[in-house]
């Protein structure tokens, strides 16, 4: 087994060019998927990078460096539309994971209750690759192929979310439902982002889902539907079944699909009611 | 790699395999073993530090990270020596019960009181969320992080003869709070081999074990390869006499997902490094039966010859008439309840290793049983059983799978082997996988009311998935029709019941035996039977609580000490209250998506085993120093008794609790005090206590000749008697020791009187009962059925509370064990085998608590004390049940009431209006 920790990412680029690599970062993924092994094979543990830790405001985007922990995120100063992402970071795991889990790790993780991947789809977040030939972007939308599957190829890796300064307007939230309070996988997620002009009207509509398909989704016919109504909270009675008809969750020990489809239905309505102005 | 780093201010500087887990260098490199470990997935929070000021998880932090970083863990709490203000806080709260959990949760504490000195609930419960417990219920806790500011510190300290009823700290509380306590997993000798079980991913199969040989040569390190053939006495173990069915090691039939077939043992790192797929074991997959109706009505071949259509016992309670009853009643009701396995879940895998010295072996580890255990391992070894040694660990939890034998014989025998210790720790996919849990029930119940609401007629079936092997399968169905009728007179009953072997992991003891099963559908069926007489869901319980000299279902009868109606009588303020406040909120929000209901449950709990003997022996000496010694050999797994049979044996003495020392369940130092279980152990060690601090003090009064009232006073070498005319003293120094080491010593042994049960289950199976009933008080969201708690109202009959604040520690952590009964526990195995599949409640998850202690005195019990483990847990989930059908008409009876069961029912209420 060959272990390395470099502190600059063109080292790491390079040993990910030269060889097959598990990526370790905050730990919070990588050990529970070993189950009662031991690790094998090569570990390439990216921790030490510092560049690529921490958020920051550019001239049309923000950037999320692909180590920023997610009390990073809830601890960062960051305009309303990010809320839903703030909230969904103190529902990761416990603080103890949050202190240490990675904003990248849980896209990469890839499952499909990855509680940062509904807020970030909202915020039409982009997601950068890279390589030791070069660096490449991906839309969030896209990058996860399915349970624990993501485009991301073997010498590749995440180093940044990049959010388009067009998305992180408005208003955001999140709301996860579990069968306890703390430390517990979603049933059903929803996150939602709205934007009105000064009149009322609803100029933009971000609403997703996770944990209620194979990779989180946002919902465009719902979204058709409420831009350019008047932002009130009576936008919750816009939401019909047939706008979660791409949702496909599974019946499993933690719920029934009926449940979870009739849950998400709920839960959007109430993200859109707590998000219009005299909610929450 | 080289690497260095700082823990609690001190430099230290290793050799580590990078990716090395923080948590095992703690404790495997650098001995610091408060840190815990209970599932290295980050899913239980007992392995909390502080890695620059942040709390983490060791056990998801690769050691290859903290370079150069800051580590604080538990054992750098202390200030100068001495305990600091929080863990005497937890002391006080008695916040710390089996203690496993408690150095996580005083990391966490200790991070957020750095940052918030004065946190209010809510920030303690978000602080603290991330680290499980399964013993307190978490209130304690939250009031000791939230009280650590208080340097107030005074603790009870009662005088001679005054210990029984105070609340005193546990009297083995602080090496808990500095996490100095020894667990299973922490004194693992370094020349200990390892010993890894291998054991079957498969429900049912076949299977061949290949060439043992041939894998020890390729596997440099592994020193030996055991399986059944390898087992020097006799290849079984189980509970219950008559009924020992479980093979150590199976025998070309695994019965069970996790069943163990073979083992390995040699260095640890090769041990650990071997990989499953390396065994070389065949399988040839069968199919197998997981609930009881395929095992017994399908084509499915009998898992043990013995036991036609896979039945294991029946048991049945019958008196009077119950068909006719049910006939002749102007009201009934039938119900049908469903609740899966249920896994103890304690934070603590099973552990331990064992020693060879000479012609015996030394077992050290966490148990609920040690003389069980001794006697179990010698019938495995071949051994005489006086050739073996159990040295109870501190038991991080039990509830009842560790009465049973885990990975003492494994590493038994490689110890034996081998020559040099040998050491297993299960990681918690082991613990769950291969333990027992709780029968899975299937309960039918018809019971009738007349007019006037008195019980007429009552009819019982309860089928239990008694899983794989015997285990306390026996016990279960023999108990489950003796207490189905709750606590109420019926005098026309009948109660049958059936334990089914199927291919599910064995069932076996867990707090309740069955009885919380049979509540569920017995307390719910009650509320429907009072609003169909239209009564009062409390008043149609106090109509039919059983009193004194009314017969139970069995046909026993108390002259005195039936205290169910003074516990529903306790809750009549809380009732009305409670009532009052749910129709105003329901009143006023009405249409809206929030309903409040109120629920009650009531519960009975005979102590001690069922109809069969269970005596415990404790014996007191005191030395010629003057040392005053109690042998206590009922295992505290954080229940107390280390704190309230010292209390008992006090004041039977006359002397004050704090002047004595205690010797633990060691079997080589102390008679058997039974297993921590049946709720026994304050009543039948207790009275063991009692009768041998009592012997003991008429001995040393005889001596002195003085009157029987006369005080004792310990005084270093002498021993001071006063009494109304003179102070008399004997020089412990001049008397010649017993065999012991004891100038005066007393050996006491108390086995509960009861008699056989005949065939309708008539007879005294429990000298003593306790009683007890809840009220729940929870808030149904209707739009996603999901269920919030928010205050429960407890009123348990303890006879006599020996320790106050003790029998709130067991009620809190009850209730807390029902709520995840009630709201989201559900073990499948394959499944559920971790603890983020499994859920158990967290901080979140808890109501307020308002507990009522009731003392209707005991005739026999010591003191007037009755048992109450167990009970504590029985009305809650019924009181669940009933609160969210009093919010919302929504009915659910197979639990637990997930958020989409809740919902389903909630649409079906609606549609039946």
């Amino acid at each position: 087994m060959n272990f390395s920790r470099p502190d600059r990412l063109d080292d790491a680029l390079s040993l990910l060019a030269g060889g097959e690599w598990t990526i370790l970062s905050g730990g919070t993924d990588f050990y529970p998927a070993l189950g009662d092994r031991r690790p094998q094979g090569n570990v390439l543990d990216i921790s030490a990078i510092g560049a690529l830790r921490g958020i920051s405001e550019h001239d049309d985007h923000w950037r999320i460096g692909a180590l920023t922990t997610w009390s990073d995120v809830a601890r960062a100063r960051l305009p309303a539309a990010f809320e839903g992402l703030q909230l969904a970071a103190l529902e990761i795991g416990s603080i103890q994971i949050q202190n240490r889990a990675t904003v990248a790790g849980n896209i990469c993780n890839a499952s499909p209750a990855a509680d940062g991947v509904p807020p970030l789809l909202t915020l039409d977040a982009v997601v950068r690759l890279s390589c030791a030939r070069g660096t490449r972007d991906v839309a969030l939308a896209e990058f996860a192929t399915g349970n624990g599957t993501t485009v991301l190829r073997a010498d590749e890796l995440v180093t940044d979310l990049v959010v388009p300064k067009a998305a992180a307007r408005g208003r955001s939230g999140f709301v996860k439902l579990g069968a306890r309070k703390y430390l517990v996988i979603s049933l059903t997620m929803v996150a939602a982002r709205l934007d009105w002009d000064d009149r009322g009207v609803v100029t933009q509509a971000a609403i997703s889902v996770g944990s209620c398909s194979l990779v989180a989704q946002r919902l465009p016919a719902l979204e058709r539907e409420l831009i350019g109504r008047s932002v009130s909270r009576d936008l919750a009675g816009l939401v019909k079944a047939a706008h979660f008809a791409a949702l496909s969750p599974i019946d499993d020990v933690r719920a029934s699909s009926t449940y979870r489809l009739q849950a998400t239905i709920e839960l959007v309505r109430r993200a859109l009611a707590d998000l219009a102005p005299g909610g929450r | 790699m080289q690497l260095s780093f700082a823990v609690n201010g001190r430099d230290v500087r290793l050799e580590v395999a990078p990716t090395d887990r923080v948590s095992d260098v703690l404790r495997d490199r650098l001995g610091l073993t408060a840190t815990k470990v209970g599932c290295d997935a980050g899913d239980c929070g007992a392995c909390t530090i502080l890695i620059d000021g942040e709390i983490a998880c060791g056990c998801l932090t690769a050691v290859a990270q903290v370079e150069g970083a800051k580590i604080e863990t538990a054992e750098g709490l202390k200030e100068n020596g001495a305990l600091d203000r929080l863990q005497r806080s937890f002391l006080r709260h008695g916040a710390a019960q089996c203690g496993i959990c408690t150095p996580g949760m005083l990391m966490a504490a200790k991070a957020l009181l750095d940052e918030n000195p004065r946190p209010d609930r809510g920030a303690v419960e978000d602080a603290l969320g991330g680290v499980l417990c399964r013993c307190t219920g978490y209130r304690r806790i939250v009031d000791a992080v939230m009280d650590a500011g208080n340097s107030s510190d005074a603790g009870v300290i009662p005088e001679a003869g005054a210990s029984v009823g105070a609340a005193i700290r546990h009297l083995d509380g602080e090496p808990k709070v500095t996490g100095a306590l020894v667990f299973a997993a922490d004194r693992v000798p370094d020349d200990a081999a390892a010993v890894r079980v291998i054991r079957s991913p498969h429900h049912f199969a076949r299977f061949t074990i290949g060439d043992k040989q041939k894998f020890l040569k390729a596997h440099a390190g592994i020193e030996l390869f055991l399986d059944a053939s390898d087992i020097p006495g006799r290849n079984l173990f189980g509970a219950i006499p008559g009924f020992v069915d479980q093979p150590v090691f199976a025998e070309g039939v695994a019965r069970y997902r996790g069943e163990a077939v073979a083992a390995i043992a040699g260095e640890r790192e090769s041990v650990s490094r071997i990989d499953e797929s390396d065994f070389p074991v065949q399988w040839e997959v069968l199919e197998p039966a997981l609930t009881p109706d395929d095992a017994m009505n399908g084509s499915m071949s009998r898992l043990h010859r013995e036991r036609p259509g896979n039945i294991l016992v029946r048991g049945r309670v019958e008196r009077g008439d119950a068909d006719r009853a049910l006939k002749k009643a102007a009201h009934t009701v039938a119900v049908a309840t469903s609740t899966p396995f249920i896994e103890h879940a304690y934070i603590e895998p099973e552990a331990g290793y064992a020693v060879r010295k000479g012609g015996r072996i030394e077992i050290f580890g966490c148990t609920q049983a040690a003389q069980m255990d001794r006697d179990g391992i010698a019938e495995i070894m071949g051994m005489d059983k006086r050739d073996i040694r159990v040295k109870p660990s501190a038991c991080g939890g039990g509830f009842g799978s560790k009465i049973d034998i885990s990975f003492q014989p494994y590493v038994a025998l490689a110890a034996w082997r081998l020559g040099r210790p040998a050491a297993l720790c299960y990681s918690r996919g082991d613990s769950m996988r291969s333990t027992t849990k709780r029968h899975p029930s299937r309960i039918s119940l018809k019971v009738g009311c007349d007019a006037d609401g008195l019980i007429s007629g009552f009819d019982f079936n309860g089928v239990f998935d008694t899983g794989a092997y015997a285990s306390w399968g026996p016990t279960v169905a023999s108990r489950v029709p003796i207490h189905a009728s709750g606590p109420y007179f019926m005098a026309d009953y009948r109660a049958t019941s059936v334990a089914v072997h199927t291919n599910g992991p064995p069932s076996g003891a867990f707090r309740g035996f069955g009885v919380p099963q049979s509540a569920v559908a017995q307390e719910t069926a009650f509320d429907e039977l009072a609003d169909l007489a239209g009564i009062d869901r409390l008043e149609f319980r106090l109509k039919n609580a059983l009193r004194n000299g009314q017969e139970t279902v069995s046909g026993q009868k108390f002259a005195k000490g039936v205290g169910i109606a003074a516990c529903l009588e306790a809750l009549k303020p809380a009732w009305k209250t409670a009532n009052a406040r749910a129709r105003r909120f329901n009143g006023k929000a009405d249409g809206s998506r929030l309903r409040k209901g109120v629920g009650l449950g009531s519960c009975w709990y005979g102590c001690g085993n069922t109809a069969l003997p269970n005596p415990s022996t404790i014996r007191m000496g005191l030395t010629r120093s003057g040392t005053l010694v109690l042998h206590q050999g009922a295992m505290d797994i954080g229940q107390g008794s280390n704190t309230v049979i010292t209390q008992m044996a006090a004041d039977a003495f006359g002397v004050p609790v704090h002047s004595i020392e205690l010797v633990g369940g060691d079997t080589d130092l102390t008679p058997d005090c039974g297993k921590t279980s049946a709720s026994r152990q304050t009543f039948v060690t207790g009275m063991a206590a009692k009768r041998a601090g009592e012997a003991l003090r008429k001995m040393v009064l005889r001596r002195a000749n003085v009157a029987g009232s006369a005080r004792i006073r310990l005084a270093g070498q002498s021993i001071e008697l006063e009494d109304a005319r003179t102070t008399t003293t004997i020089d412990l120094g001049a008397i010649e020791p017993n065999e012991f080491g004891y100038v005066f010593m007393a050996e006491e042994t108390y086995d509960p009187p009861t008699t056989p049960l005949d065939e309708k289950g008539q007879g005294v199976p429990y000298a003593v009962y306790g009683y007890g009933a809840q009220l729940m008080e929870l808030t149904v969201d209707r739009s996603l059925g999901t269920v919030r708690l928010e205050r429960i109202t407890t009123a348990h009959d303890v006879g006599r509370a020996i320790n106050p604040m003790l029998v709130e520690c067991q009620i809190e952590g009850g209730v807390a064990q029902g709520i995840g009964m009630a709201l989201m526990e559900n073990y499948v195995p394959g499944r559920t085998e971790n603890l983020h599949d499994y859920l158990i409640p967290t901080f979140g998850d808890m109501p307020e608590f308002d507990n009522i202690i009731i003392e209707v005195e005991d005739e026999i019990g010591p003191f007037g004390a009755k048992g109450l483990g167990e009970h504590v847990l029985i009305p809650t989930a019924p009181s669940i049940l009933n609160a969210i059908r009093d919010a919302t008409g929504a009915i659910v009876r197979d639990l637990p009431a997930t958020p989409d069961k809740v919902l389903a029912a909630i649409h079906a209420a609606q549609k039946e209006k």
